[in-house]
């Protein structure tokens, strides 16, 4: 798989607007931004009401997720491309979860929605009519998403990616600076974890980074050791999918899960293992 | 907002008025020629440019940040290569103001 079957640049997306057999989704969780206008042609999903369980902590099943795409008028064999805010955090995280259902022909937009207004391109308030289709979806795909235990588990074994900032690593942040700090779980990150922030991936414009950038940041300078499986995890598993995207997708490793339990769930564990402050 | 995700809300969750709390408070906006810049982004970087966290402007050019206390640079990007920086300390229990002209 070349960066080429995964990415794409706004040149190939303005392209193919409105194009037959071709989905542009945005995917935020404040789909407010969607409203405001969005590349043409585009439907949103929200990351939120859309991908997550109304209830219990957890995806939407697989019935759930064949319902929303039928509704949403996507075909199992349309190309899905994504793209969204934050750095494409959620479009990343839409993109795992494509994948984890089985979509096979899906696609991010490099620098997502951030990119696109920085370059001053189209936006449009306009919301395309699609017809429903019946879409089925796979079982989901185990391969890609690690559980709480096998994280445990995973200490000392595999590759751990701590993907949040520094100050969330050590624990004098629960939450990215952007967000109130008061939390109910405790601070810190999985022993043994490297602590690679997402934000290191990505260029000021939201793009990914080289491949050449990429393996020299995970393998040289974080001391990934690219021979053994890999679990990325942040707080809630969105960042971590941007990263999955980049250890997966673009790098080619063959066994990297998204633990999107994430800080949320492991740091409010009991009787886990905390590290705090520095990496070792 | 809800704290079950990590999303940037344009900019920056909403706060009781000048009421920093526990937190760390760094806010601001952003204008041209005394309109708001509602397009564009607001970044906040640690030492040797480390990124920390980034919000898209809000309709009135507005970011705000809950950062822990010390010395940080804010970076705002806008549409037509607009880059512009400012260093900012930031204390808990203070909301410390910036503003940005384009």
């Amino acid at each position: 798989m070349s960066r080429s079957d995964v990415l794409v640049d706004a040149e190939w997306v303005e392209a193919r607007i409105g194009a037959p057999g071709t989905v542009i989704v945005e995917v935020d969780e404040d789909t407010s931004a969607y409203d405001k206008g969005h590349i043409p042609s585009a439907i949103k999903i929200d990351w939120k009401q859309d991908l997550q369980d109304p209830v219990r902590r957890d995806f939407v099943d697989k019935v759930g997720f064949e319902t929303l795409l039928s509704e949403r008028g996507i075909s199992n064999d349309d190309t899905v491309v994504l793209y969204g805010g934050n750095n494409n955090w959620f479009a990343a995280y839409a993109y795992w979860y494509f994948k984890l259902y089985g979509h096979q022909d899906v696609l991010l937009l490099d620098g997502g929605r951030k990119k696109w207004e920085l370059d001053s391109r189209e936006l449009s308030t306009d919301v395309p009519a699609r017809a429903k289709t019946s879409y089925t979806a796979s079982e989901q795909d185990a391969a890609l998403r690690a559980k709480r235990d096998e994280v445990v588990d995973a200490i000392g074994k595999q590759n751990l990616v701590d993907v949040r900032s520094p100050d969330e690593f050590s624990g004098r942040l629960l939450a990215p600076a952007h967000l109130p700090q008061e939390q109910a779980q405790r601070g810190g990150h999985i022993p043994t974890a490297k602590n690679v922030p997402w934000s290191k991936a990505a260029n000021e414009d939201g793009t990914f980074k080289s491949d050449e950038e990429l393996s020299a940041l995970y393998k040289e300078q974080a001391g990934v050791d690219f021979g053994k499986d890999t679990i990325a995890y942040c707080r809630i598993g969105e960042r971590s999918a941007h990263t999955w995207f980049a250890l997966h997708e673009l790098l080619g490793l063959p066994n990297v899960k998204n633990y999107d339990g994430s800080w949320t769930e492991y740091g409010s564990l009991v009787g886990v293992p905390i590290e705090l402050g520095e990496g070792k | 907002m809800s704290n079950d995700s990590c999303g940037a809300p344009a900019g920056g969750v909403t706060i009781t008025k000048d009421k920093a709390g526990k937190e760390a408070i760094i806010e601001g906006q952003v204008l041209r020629g005394g309109a708001p810049v509602a397009s564009g982004y607001a970044r906040l970087l640690g030492s040797g440019d480390e990124f920390v966290a980034e919000v898209p402007l809000g309709d009135d050019g507005g970011f705000r940040f809950f950062a822990a206390p010390g010395e940080w640079v804010l970076r705002v990007l806008a549409p037509g290569n607009v880059r512009l920086e400012q260093e900012v300390t930031a204390d808990i229990g203070q909301v410390t103001k910036v503003e940005f002209l384009v």
